[in-house]
């Protein structure tokens, strides 16, 4: 190929650029779609990723079945696990600690006029269990303290009560408040997570919750911490086994459900997948319609350029340099606009990525744009505004020069 | 005897406009000698310019042969012919025909670039071709912001890129006034004479075709007569 055909197919490009504009707007609104919504996929990816690398890879969850995705469930969920589940888990070689927590939506109110239905935690405070907890719910406390052992109507409320985004009245270490008509003293505030679920929920001694609420003690929602020694997956499947033969249940038939955080990872990152999947296609719907928007802005110029075919032909271009002179003019045309829709799909993505930063308050949210996104990018749109252009170049090489220098 | 470069012979062609049938070209046979001056002549709808195309290689007979270089075109592929025919033949039309998005310089180096030349020779001739011309100091203007018969010398520096063996001209001076058109016919007599360069020139105005030294009359899509013309200058 020869180098002067990119100069002459820029020229005839510059030449009408009001046309070439709205040609390429088409290319880089859809790779603009793509580029952003891939980079911001991959960020999300990376803060998942890094957020469960966080809680550590030697935890296993055991709640009951159908509740796959849900860490907490409450006593409404159906299936319950069973109040000895703990000592059977506890006997499973390489089991570390073992740690209970339950929950149940209950009225919490402050004063006379502040009142809320709101989720409250019953979580164990012993030393071993109680640290547990607080990794695997990534709890950190910004004022005052957790609770200890031998608390009993004391409570650590969530960052909302802190911030009146709950109550009208900000609440803090020495405040009352009321749990089910029984009054708590409010020792400590948990920092934001960035969802509302765990950012109002009040917790309090799960010694304390069961005389509350006036239930029997079976727990929601068991964490296991694996000895160092063990791999994670193997310790999963001994308490799956030593569960299941406690409750006389076949395999597949199970009321409760053991999942290690790598396999919540994962299926985390399946349905990100699929959803991002799914996302970029209908992107590139609007990839197809500039594509066909080049191929007519590149019939209308074999149309307007007959005679400058002709003229070619005559001093000597083969079929295979118009061929090419047209197919470099319209890949230019998809690479001008996807350098456009990348440097757009960056900006786009950086700042969804910024609101969602302060939004859900987590640092973690960084769009992610590798380079071989940014140049298959740009291969791309060069790929399709080459191939859009493929048919009107061909019909620029095979008109005959005598019929296209008559025509004016 | 000098080598033959183009010869048609008994080339027909017809063309169908709706249901009647056009016989531009009714058995026309004519040959082109190297450095030979050949005017053809006739008036308008007379089929010169069909057999322009037909001796440009251009355009295909619908009966009869054309050769050139002693080879039948109809044998060629059409990539070949267009190649033979950028090294072989240089074409200066009546409206010019310069592409509008280049420059003069560019105009001229466009047949080099068809042919591989590398890029210092292309350089290298395009100055020398518009040299010729007289044009070295508008050679980075675009057609139109030339005249018209600077766009024809313009043309005709072109038309010589490849060295060809023949050049076409297509009524060189129709589009030009009288000045500009006399400048245009004593470069193409100047190539000839000093270059010998082969000219075929297709005129309707017989007193540029006495530039020539051979008229071949066209009537009815068939030569109707020669003449020889020895007092040129």
């Amino acid at each position: 190929m020869k180098s002067e055909y990119f100069s002459i197919a820029i020229s005839n490009i510059g030449k009408r650029k009001l046309r070439s504009w709205l040609t390429m707007i088409g290319i880089f609104i859809g790779i603009a779609a793509v580029v952003g919504l891939i980079s911001l996929g991959q960020g999300l990816e990376t803060a998942i990723e890094s957020e469960f690398q966080k809680l550590g890879s030697d935890k296993i969850i055991v709640t009951p079945a159908g509740n796959v995705y849900n860490i907490m469930p409450d006593e409404n969920t159906p299936g319950k696990l069973k109040e000895n589940d703990e000592k059977v888990i506890n006997r499973v070689r390489g089991v570390k600690t073992v740690a209970l927590s339950n929950y149940k939506v209950a009225e919490i109110k402050w004063g006379k006029d502040d009142i809320g239905f709101y989720f409250v935690g019953g979580y164990q405070t012993k030393n071993d269990e109680s640290a547990l907890t607080q990794e695997v719910f990534a709890i950190t406390i910004i004022e005052g303290r957790y609770l200890k052992p031998d608390d009993k109507y004391k409570t650590v409320i969530g960052y909302d009560y802190a911030t009146s985004a709950a109550f009208k009245k900000n609440l803090h270490p020495g405040s009352t408040i009321t749990i089910n008509n029984q009054e708590f003293e409010i020792v400590g505030v948990k920092d934001k997570l960035g969802n509302e679920g765990d950012d109002r929920t009040v917790i309090i001694p799960r010694d304390t919750y069961f005389g509350l609420f006036n239930i029997k003690e079976y727990p929601d929602t068991i964490i296991v911490q694996v000895n160092k020694e063990f791999i994670p997956d193997d310790v999963s499947e001994s308490i799956k086994k030593e569960l299941r033969k406690e409750r006389n249940q076949k395999e597949g038939q199970e009321d409760f459900a053991v999942k290690t955080l790598q396999e919540y990872l994962t299926s985390f990152l399946t349905i990100l997948n699929i959803v991002q999947a799914v996302l970029v296609g209908i992107a590139a719907i609007s990839l197809l319609v500039g594509a066909i928007g080049i191929m007519n802005t590149m019939y209308t110029a074999v149309l307007e350029r007959r005679k400058e075919i002709g003229i070619m032909k005559a001093i000597g271009a083969k079929n295979s340099d118009i061929l090419f002179l047209f197919m470099i003019e319209s890949g230019f045309l998809g690479l001008v606009g996807g350098i456009i829709g990348v440097l757009l799909g960056l900006g786009f993505s950086n700042l969804v990525a910024s609101i969602g930063r302060q939004v859900l308050g987590t640092k973690l949210l960084i769009a992610t744009s590798p380079w071989y996104l940014i140049v298959g990018a740009l291969a791309f749109a060069f790929i399709i505004g080459m191939l859009s252009g493929v048919l009107p170049a061909k019909q620029a090489a095979s008109l005959k020069p005598v019929e296209t220098l008559r025509y004016e | 005897m000098s080598e033959t470069i183009i010869e048609l012979n008994n080339v027909w062609k017809t063309y169908f406009m709706g249901n009647n049938e056009v016989n531009a070209l009714q058995g026309i046979s004519l040959k082109v000698k190297k450095g030979e001056f050949v005017a053809i002549m006739g008036p308008s709808g007379s089929g010169k310019s069909t057999a322009m195309n037909m001796i440009g290689c251009l355009d295909a007979p619908s009966k009869g042969e054309v050769y050139l270089s002693g080879k039948d075109i109809m044998n060629m592929t059409e990539s070949n012919l267009a190649q033979v025919r950028g090294r072989k033949i240089g074409f200066i039309f009546q409206k010019f025909n310069l592409i509008n998005t280049l420059t003069a310089k560019e105009n001229v180096i466009l047949p080099m670039i068809f042919q591989n030349m590398t890029k210092e020779e292309r350089e290298l001739r395009a100055y020398e071709l518009l040299k010729l011309v007289d044009l070295t100091d508008r050679m980075n203007h675009r057609p139109n912001e030339l005249s018209g018969g600077q766009q024809q010398r313009v043309a005709i520096a072109r038309s010589l890129a490849m060295n060809p063996e023949v050049i076409l001209a297509d009524e060189p001076t129709g589009n030009l006034d009288s000045k500009s058109g006399s400048t245009v016919i004593s470069f193409l007599k100047k190539l000839h004479k000093e270059k010998g360069t082969t000219i075929v020139m297709v005129t309707h105005d017989e007193h540029i075709a006495h530039n020539a030294e051979r008229i071949e009359y066209i009537k009815d899509g068939k030569i109707e007569k020669i003449k020889f013309n020895n007092k040129i200058t």
